[in-house]
């Protein structure tokens, strides 16, 4: 199946996130894994045509991905 | 009675389409400024509806939005009351929302810290205790201080549009050349070398929208003009 440029935009933030996790100490890396997992599952059903919601949500999910991965978050619930 | 028509649109629904709602309120009841309608709005009327506000006398910055198609401080914009149409109510210009009235102002910060808006020097003053600069000196900054860093006159402009992460925008210019025309500042050669480049600053066009448009009338089209005119002789 061939990708839009949007859709791999999409896994390719979620590759960044998944990178991001091993970073974080070992106990609590699975706690970010799923964390990531779940913030990307609650978004599943968005349309794939709907740019606007996509986009919106790949701009906020930077956001949180360059707050989560400061050295100074150790550990997520 | 007026009615105005805002912008709204909530991130927790990010399928939903933005829209405009309408909201009616009686003049006698209400505040002159634009900002006493939104305010007793919300308190009224819906308390979903979303805004920045906190002076409430313009010295802020936090309430610039769009009002009748032009930036300016929700604070200082009088309701139109004579005219019977709508007042309609959007949030800046080209700015990602965050939601309803309220931009990600992010990359503005961001632009704002990269021309290090700081006094920058090397050697001590001769008496130890301040710096001081002569009454001319401090002359060349009044229409420059002043600015509050709402954002009105960079998302007016069409040029900060289509080049926002490379240009810098004539409310970072003007704090800019707040720096450069300082006479206690000593970094003043590289501060005009990190400006030289076709992008910081030449995509001003002198559309001057930003002028027009200044809630807190100052002349971010004048400060860039100098800038250009300091940095070509």
């Amino acid at each position: 199946m061939r990708l839009s440029g949007l859709q791999k935009e999409v896994l390719s933030l979620y590759r960044q996130c998944l990178r991001e996790c091993r970073k974080k100490p070992d106990t609590a890396r699975q706690h970010f894994k799923s964390f990531a997992r779940n913030e990307f599952d609650k978004n599943m059903g968005i349309e794939k045509r709907d740019f606007a919601a996509v986009e919106f949500l790949l701009r906020k999910g930077r956001r949180q991905l360059e707050m989560y991965s400061s050295p100074g978050v150790k550990n997520i619930h | 009675m007026k009615t105005f028509q805002i912008y709204r649109w909530n991130p927790d629904t990010p399928t939903e389409k933005p829209r405009m709602q309408s909201y009616t309120l009686d003049l006698n009841k209400t505040g002159p400024m634009v900002l006493d309608a939104l305010i007793r709005i919300k308190n009224e009327l819906d308390p979903t509806l979303t805004f920045r506000r906190s002076c409430r006398e313009g010295i802020c910055g936090s309430c610039a939005m769009n009002i009748n198609g032009t930036n300016t401080l929700a604070c200082l914009c009088r309701i139109p009351a004579e005219d019977a149409a709508e007042t309609k109510i959007y949030p800046l210009p080209h700015t990602y929302v965050v939601k309803d009235l309220v931009p990600d102002l992010t990359l503005f910060y961001k632009q704002y810290k990269s021309i290090k808006p700081y006094l920058q020097r090397d050697t001590p003053s001769p008496d130890g205790k301040e710096y001081r600069q002569s009454k001319a000196d401090r002359r060349k900054l009044d229409g420059l201080y002043e600015c509050i860093l709402c954002a009105c006159c960079s998302t007016s402009c069409p040029s900060y549009w289509w080049n926002s992460e490379e240009y810098l925008g004539p409310a970072i210019l003007l704090q800019s050349y707040r720096w450069l025309a300082d006479s206690r500042d000593e970094r003043t050669q590289e501060r005009y070398d990190a400006l030289n480049n076709s992008m910081s600053l030449y995509r001003c066009h002198t559309i001057l929208n930003c002028t027009r448009t200044c809630p807190k009338g100052l002349n971010p089209g004048l400060a860039i003009a100098n800038i250009k005119k300091e940095m070509s002789f």
